[in-house]
């Protein structure tokens, strides 16, 4: 039997968000439960958050992030031949999102599955497209993250209504000479799973947010220094750093411990909330867009959260 | 061994290196949050601190009966003995 063989390495050639219309600030959620826009922004750094209609599903976001990162690299949907999901807030267990994002962008049959590991799904994602490419298992891969965590929000509970939110995120990843993608370091700890739950389909969300802190803040910044000395790069010389819009205080934590003292850091999560699967993907593409980042330049993603599970990478910037 | 002293003065740099209180301003009576102003979160980046400083372990369920900075030091004394 052969064993599976493919190109190099492989890279995000292109990447595109799509974020509900609906703004939500922390004042409407004040007028609900008994919060304030001081608390919000200084405990979670959340000025504002998207929020999708209730006829707007998890699939629809992800067809828009999709199209517009297939439109940003130049392949058709033809070209596509494998679709990775990230989300943990599909509305049917089956059939899944993925072949339904592809039948919907007009694709031929590619591969497609879900990945369910909550706020690490897109950086999970990416490293199976990177893999299933570097095995010769598939071409072009369109990588999405998405939520609608809206459905799973209890709107009386002030401890979860604040934080969670909705949208896509996408990437179209492609085989390459030189790697964009760098190796991934990815874990999990079951014991602490209950920190982070739905538990069941009738189910709302919630969090032990001081636990989910503590772990956040001392386990993260050893898993970005590993996953830069994987990839052979020192954290200094990291032009980004987009982990997971969890928190603000969070990601200044982690950033601080990391040592990516050049690098811009991401703070999506004040104008977007936290999306879960999708806050780095979105953190991402605006970045691009707005052209903090350097086209080459080197950019250290870190997902964490529900599982709790984590997984992180160092990406050439498209 | 850390004495009661130590650990309050170490409890002091933390403190103050985490969320900005005045060392002065440290002593037993004193409750962190209503006193100090230290939320919930920085309690968790204090208590980790302690935790590595005075080589103690402060689960999070003990974390919420720490009330005052004595309540601190007390723990920290009987955890390393």
């Amino acid at each position: 039997m052969r064993a599976p063989t493919g190109p190099a390495g492989a890279r995000i050639v292109s990447l595109g968000h799509y974020q509900p219309a609906r703004v939500v600030t922390n004042d409407e959620l004040s007028q609900r439960v008994d919060t304030n826009d001081e608390w919000i922004r200084d405990r979670v750094g959340i000025v504002s958050r998207r929020i999708a209609e209730p006829t707007e599903t998890v699939t629809d976001m992800a067809v828009a992030a999709g199209e517009k990162a297939l439109a940003a690299s130049g392949l058709t949907a033809e070209d596509i031949d494998l679709v990775i999901v990230a989300t943990c807030t599909a509305e049917t267990s089956l059939p899944n999102v993925s072949a339904a994002v592809a039948t919907r962008m007009g694709m031929n049959a590619p591969g497609a599955f879900d990945v369910n590991t909550a706020c690490s799904g897109f950086a999970y994602s990416l490293a199976n497209a990177n893999h299933a490419i570097m095995a010769g298992a598939a071409t072009n891969v369109l990588v999405i993250g998405v939520e609608k965590l809206s459905d799973w929000v209890d709107w009386d509970d002030r401890t979860t209504c604040i934080i969670f939110a909705d949208g896509a995120g996408a990437a179209i990843v492609s085989g390459s000479d030189e790697p964009g993608i760098g190796p991934v370091v990815w874990g999990s700890d079951g014991s602490k799973g209950a920190a982070i739950r739905i538990e069941d389909r009738e189910g709302k969300i919630k969090q032990e947010g001081q636990a989910v802190f503590r772990w956040a803040t001392t386990g993260l910044a050893p898993i970005g220094r590993e996953a830069c000395a994987k990839a052979g790069i020192d954290p200094s010389e990291l032009a980004a750093f987009v982990p997971h819009q969890a928190n603000i205080r969070i990601i200044d934590a982690i950033a601080r411990k990391l040592g990516a003292d050049n690098a811009v850091v991401a703070h999506d999560i004040v104008e977007s909330g936290n999306t879960s699967a999708a806050s780095i993907p979105i953190a991402l593409s605006k970045m691009v867009e707005r052209g903090e980042v350097a086209s080459g330049s080197p950019v250290l993603l870190l997902g964490f959260g529900g599982g709790l599970t984590y997984a992180g990478q160092v990406i050439t910037c498209p | 061994m850390a004495t009661r002293d130590e650990i309050r003065t170490g409890m002091a740099e933390i403190l103050e290196e985490i969320a900005d209180v005045q060392p002065d301003d440290v002593s037993d009576e004193k409750a962190f949050q209503d006193d100090l102003d230290v939320d919930s979160l920085s309690m968790v980046e204090v208590v980790v601190a302690a935790e590595e400083r005075f080589g103690v372990k402060i689960p999070d369920d003990d974390v919420q009966n720490l009330r005052t900075v004595g309540d601190a030091v007390s723990y920290i004394e009987k955890g390393q003995a």
